[in-house]
């Protein structure tokens, strides 16, 4: 913590498998990566690219069989291997969750302003009952809810998808977590209302300077928000950079391969169709020997690339690629 | 943005609102709303009053004979006649109503704490713990209940607090099984994931997150309980195992009464049934009310 240079989170080699009758599933490979204090990290990939499972390691909500090895280190202390009850005063506490389905994730039974008190009451915030409610109205007020002091005695179902979707924003920073993880927290809304929620995540991490890790399928969203992104594939990170360097450079055949899936308002339709990345993700029970992308990828090479996971490599200066061919695709730019 | 007006002009009307108001205050709101269960609720509480204030406000004392009198129809004298022993029938019935209302709300409350309690924690933790628990409830259920409480009473001796006891074992089996269910569900909802993710623990979670959603399930198996228990005790009483004389219930009071089917003293026996309708049916009203005014979902009519 005292030392500026050491990140707020440290993954290392981060491993996660299930015991399936089909064999090990293996669905978080040889993780690593920082998060700096105060900086937003967007996680993108495909579903089952392991970004949730991930997030959940974090949060140290795995189900018990799955296995978990590796280090996750938050200011320095070691979140792999904590008991039930440490883990919990760190969960809400310094590392909260927005999920991505706000009405599902609402307690239908309890007013906004009584879940916003719990959020507080399971760790005996300082204060008590009445400076909670105090807490939660003005919580409501900085998600951007209008008239806060009656939405706080109204149901979720009262509310509108976007708003419930502020109300968990609200819910997950009651504690000043350092870090909150926001796994697809616009997925499930309308895209103006899209827009309406990431102002708001980005206006919470303005006041509060907390760290957000942004997880989601969308490079459009973590064009807008993120500072760094990390690309996930198949339980492992193929590239990580700066936001404007992952656009501009991209490195990793994946990387490009998604970029180009998608439409683009600067180029003419009769330039083609769509180009899509052939194939689809290796299954976490057979995840092939060499680089995970090989079988997909338009640079295969047999030597090296279906021997050896290739290591991440320094495209630039805080950009690094995990390619074997990494030299040949920069050099042919 | 989706507003209730209703709830937001209500809302208004406290401009300082305090911790959990507004939840129980929109729960009695919509409660009154329900006519029945509203009435249900008077008839309920006027019973109650008449017949735990019996020393007060039955017109005789409990057991006055006036052997000289003998058996009379309903009069100004006696609202509800005289048995064949002289006593007034109407304080008879408000005496006899003590045992019979609190076996059936004990019996409830009871039945209805155990097998909740059994049920959530055999759907929440799964595994052997539901297993053992199921199984047990499985062998409460098979075994004929009637034949069980008249060898049980036998056994054991008819005291009211014994009655209570063994309806209260064999009750709870329902609750358990249909707490079982529904915690089994609600605990794959994603609510329950955020609990933990706030850092809640899994006894926090049981009492303050899934509890709440269980509250119209519960509400309304106390009331099928309480009926049900009343039903029962009469039903035992009546074959002569229940509530014994000179306690009587009217269950009992039923029993005595029955031999006077096709003798101009019939009315002896509509009394007590009549009491003992207005009661489960009140209390059922009350059971539906709940449920509605308890879903914070439920249509605003």
């Amino acid at each position: 913590m005292n030392d500026p240079t050491e990140p707020l989170l440290a993954v290392r080699d981060l491993r996660v498998v299930f015991d399936t009758p089909e064999g090990l599933a293996v669905t978080v490979d040889g993780l690593s990566f920082d998060v700096r204090a105060g900086e937003t990290l967007g996680i993108v990939g495909e579903s089952g690219s392991g970004k949730s499972m991930t997030s959940l390691a974090i949060l140290g909500l795995l189900p018990g069989r799955a296995q978990v090895t590796g280090s996750i280190r938050l200011r320095g202390r070691e979140l792999v291997g904590l008991s039930d009850k440490e883990m919990r005063e760190v969960r809400g506490n310094e590392i909260a969750m927005v999920f991505q389905d706000a009405l599902a994730a609402l307690n239908p039974v309890m007013t906004v302003g009584d879940q916003l008190v719990e959020a507080m009451a399971v760790h005996e915030a300082e204060g008590g009952k009445d400076a909670w409610r105090a807490r939660a109205v003005e919580l409501l007020g900085l998600v951007g809810i209008p008239s806060p002091e009656q939405r706080v005695e109204q149901y979720p179902h009262e509310f509108s998808g976007g708003m419930r979707q502020r109300v968990m924003i609200a819910m997950s920073i009651a504690n000043d977590p350092a870090v909150l993880i926001a796994d697809e927290p616009t997925t499930a809304l309308d895209v103006t209302v899209q827009a309406q929620v990431l102002e708001v995540l980005r206006t919470v991490q303005e006041r509060t300077g907390t760290t957000v890790i942004l997880i989601t399928h969308d490079l459009g969203v973590v064009a807008g928000t993120a500072d760094r992104v990390m690309v996930m594939y198949a339980g492992g990170t193929v590239e990580q950079a700066p936001v404007d360097g992952l656009f501009h450079d991209t490195a990793h055949p994946y990387t490009r391969g998604l970029l180009e899936s998608l439409p683009r308002l600067d180029r003419r339709p009769d330039e083609g169709r769509l180009r899509q990345i052939p194939g689809s993700p290796p299954a976490a029970t057979a995840l092939p020997q060499g680089c995970r992308f090989a079988p997909r990828c338009p640079h295969f090479l047999e030597d090296p690339c279906a021997r050896s996971v290739p290591e991440p490599s320094v495209v630039v200066a805080g950009h690094v690629a995990a390619c074997h061919r990494l030299p040949e695709l920069l050099g042919d730019r | 943005m989706s507003t209730s007006t209703g709830i937001v002009a209500a809302a208004a009307d406290q401009p300082t609102p305090t911790v959990a108001t507004g939840g129980a205050r929109s729960i009695l709101r919509r409660f009154a709303r329900h006519r029945l269960a509203l009435l249900g609720t008077v008839v309920l509480l006027g019973l109650m009053v008449a017949c735990y204030g019996a020393i007060w406000i039955a017109p005789s004392p409990q057991g006055a004979q006036d052997l000289v009198l003998g058996p009379t129809p309903p009069s100004g004298a006696h609202l509800l006649g005289t048995d064949d022993l002289g006593r007034d029938f109407l304080s008879e019935l408000l005496f006899a109503g003590r045992i019979s209302l609190t076996i059936g709300l004990v019996v409830a409350l009871i039945a209805t704490t155990v097998g909740t309690v059994l049920g959530a924690v055999a759907g929440y933790a799964g595994g052997w713990v539901d297993e053992v628990i199921m199984r047990i409830t499985d062998l409460f259920l098979i075994v004929p209940g009637i034949a069980v409480l008249a060898l049980a009473l036998r056994g054991l001796g008819s005291s009211p607090t014994t009655i209570v006891l063994v309806l209260a074992a064999l009750g709870w089996t329902y609750i358990a099984r249909v707490v079982r269910s529904q915690v089994l569900s609600l605990r794959e909802k994603e609510f329950v994931d955020a609990a933990r993710v706030i850092g809640a623990s899994t006894p926090r979670i049981l009492l303050r997150h899934l509890l709440p959603n269980l509250a119209g399930v519960i509400a309304v198996n106390i009331s099928l309980a309480t009926a049900a228990a009343i039903i029962i005790e009469s039903t035992l009483s009546f074959l002569g195992f229940g509530v014994q004389p000179p306690r009587t219930s009217w269950g009992n009071m039923l029993s005595q009464a029955a031999g006077l089917v096709g003798t101009d003293q019939v009315y002896l026996l509509y009394f007590p049934g009549l009491f003992i309708l207005l009661t489960v049916l009140s209390i059922n009203f009350i059971g539906d009310g709940l449920r509605d005014a308890l879903d914070p979902q439920a249509k605003q009519l």
